[in-house]
């Protein structure tokens, strides 16, 4: 068969998507705040438990998150993966580690790099700190914080984290 | 529940990871052919038509309904379309038993199916978020810290996986219709493919594949009447919980442990190890077998490991689990639960080929989907329930 008889069975049409995003009162706040090397959580006016980023609300209660908390930029891997197979959206050079990270002071993870130390070396309950750009590259953006690497403290044990994971 | 319905017809596709020979429109006639000669009906004698995929990104081809409705005989009747990410295919056969349960509808044609060749899933789930660096590599990127957080609560032995993996590829070369075939399968070779997420290897993890799966599903007087054995419906649930929410438990999610225990409460199940016969649950890394073994109330949590570990959930076992080979041999995702439900349904008619469990009579039907956030569990059985 002739080329122009092959039957077609198959076209790229690539997909592009563009957004105006409206962050609202609450991820406004945590950008602002991200912008100066600061994150900040938002606790629930019910329960307590404080959220980062905070969406303003805690699906838990259906409550507002109304104070807002400056949190450390230390925490504990909660668990974690290393990631060993290409995504085209993702520019981060292969393997690397990403892991859930609970920031001392906040209620639930917040996801981040693992670097600085061998991936055999990580561990569910490391401790671990956030390594930010330099601070004329800050804009709004989580991606402030490169990554987090291991600090000398003890580990947590897992009992104390195993309601995060 | 005003109605007893049953499933009396069952189409699948054939499974593949690029099925080049029919569109999307081809795929799902071919699903949907097969379960209304299954059950020895024609287009006219179908009062609506319910249809399930996972996110639209999939194929790249938005709100495909529009498109779908003359191929699946739904012009000039009610056509709904169902979206709850990967258990959507349990949702949708749950809407479409909902229509006749209701008496609102005799005879509902059900369809399912994703044709993931068109585009790419993994670049689909790990799409840019403002403000956010995407970090979460696909599914696998998600799930495997999951996994991890079960294996340091449970302690369960590091080849668990393994041997749900080995199991399941075993079971699919009973399968004629199964995507993924390893003839010479063996737990080395699972063991020494490559770690894609680590703790998750490349043979514990589902292919992608395009495919699609039809039910016929018909009150009680179209049940009786069918030459064929129906598979009775005798309960189905679904629960919901958000994807992140302080002290959620994302490795034992409350949704899931809510549902299985409402699903059992409806089908007057007490004891679900004993009464269940065996269950098609979505497994799509290996891991998720223990997992949703807990998750179902078939095993105490942190013990669910031990139901593989001791041959229990194999063919043999006292609970077969996923006889068809599962979502780790085929998974074209959209397709993949309502797979699961069907092939429930395929052992208590009597109708799984190879991979039937001798003498099956009740048995479960599992999907979830998003972050472990939508399950959606159906119980059929050889017999109405009383």
């Amino acid at each position: 068969m002739s080329e122009e008889n092959e039957p077609i069975t198959r076209i790229i049409t690539p997909v592009h998507v563009e957004y105006t995003y409206t962050p609202g009162v609450a991820s406004e706040r945590f950008l602002r705040g991200v912008r100066e090397g600061k994150l900040l959580g938002g606790a629930c006016d019910a329960c307590g438990r404080v959220y980062v980023p905070s969406r303003g609300a805690c699906p838990r209660c259906a409550a507002p998150t109304s104070e807002f908390r400056e949190l450390s930029d230390k925490g504990t891997v909660i668990t974690f993966c290393v990631v060993r197979v290409p995504a085209e959206n993702i520019d981060v050079e292969l393997p690397y580690c990403t892991a859930s990270i609970l920031l001392d002071g906040a209620d639930i993870s917040f996801t981040g790099l693992i670097q600085g130390c061998p991936f055999e070396e990580v561990r569910i309950g490391m401790r671990v700190q956030a390594v930010w750009k330099p601070e004329a590259e800050w804009d709004f953006s989580i991606g402030n914080i490169q990554h987090f690497e291991p600090n000398s403290e003890a580990d947590v044990p897992f009992e104390d984290i195993k309601e995060y994971s | 529940m005003a109605e007893h319905a049953a499933v009396i017809g069952v189409g699948q596709t054939d499974f593949d990871a690029k099925r080049e020979d029919v569109s999307q429109v081809g795929l799902i006639r071919e699903a949907a052919e097969r379960a209304l000669a299954d059950a020895e009906l024609d287009w006219a004698d179908i009062d609506a038509v319910v249809v399930g995929k996972a996110p639209d990104m999939f194929e790249g081809v938005m709100m495909p309904e529009l498109f779908l409705a003359e191929a699946l005989g739904g012009v000039g009747k009610p056509m709904l379309r169902v979206h709850t990410a990967g258990s959507v295919g349990g949702s949708t056969a749950i809407v479409a038993a909902s229509l006749v349960q209701s008496g609102v509808h005799e005879r509902v044609l059900t369809v399912a199916y994703e044709k993931q060749s068109e585009s790419n899933a993994m670049w689909a789930l790990s799409i840019k978020m403002p403000f956010t660096p995407i970090m979460v590599a696909g599914a696998g990127g998600f799930f495997a810290p999951l996994i991890r957080g079960y294996m340091e609560r449970s302690g369960a032995p590091e080849d668990t996986g393994i041997r749900v993996a080995l199991k399941d590829r075993l079971n699919a070369l009973k399968n004629p219709l199964a995507h993924l075939k390893l003839p010479d399968v063996n737990f080395e070779m699972i063991q020494n493919s490559p770690m894609l997420w680590d703790p998750v290897r490349y043979l514990e993890t589902c292919p992608s594949s395009d495919g699609a799966c039809a039910l016929v599903i018909g009150n009680e007087k179209h049940a009786r009447a069918a030459s064929a054995p129906p598979a009775w419906i005798h309960a189905t649930n679904m629960k919901t919980e958000p994807t992140m929410f302080a002290g959620r438990d994302q490795v034992m999610p409350k949704a899931g442990l809510e549902c299985a225990a409402g699903l059992y409460k409806k089908a007057g199940i007490q004891d679900p190890r004993k009464e269940i016969d065996c269950a098609e649950i979505y497994v799509p890394f290996s891991w998720f077998e223990p997992m949703w073994m807990e998750n179902l109330h078939f095993a105490p949590i942190n013990e669910g490991w031990k139901m593989t570990y001791e041959g229990a959930t194999a063919l043999d076992g006292d609970l077969p689990v996923n006889m068809s080979g599962g979502v780790l041999s085929t998974n074209a995702i959209g397709a993949s639960g309502m797979v699961r439900f069907a092939e429930a349904a395929m052992q208590v008619r009597g109708q799984a080929g190879e991979h039937q469990i001798d003498g099956a009579k009740k048995a479960l039907g599992h999907a979830y989907g998003g972050g472990s956030q939508y399950f959606s569990m159906w119980i059929v059985a050889d017999q109405p329930l009383q």
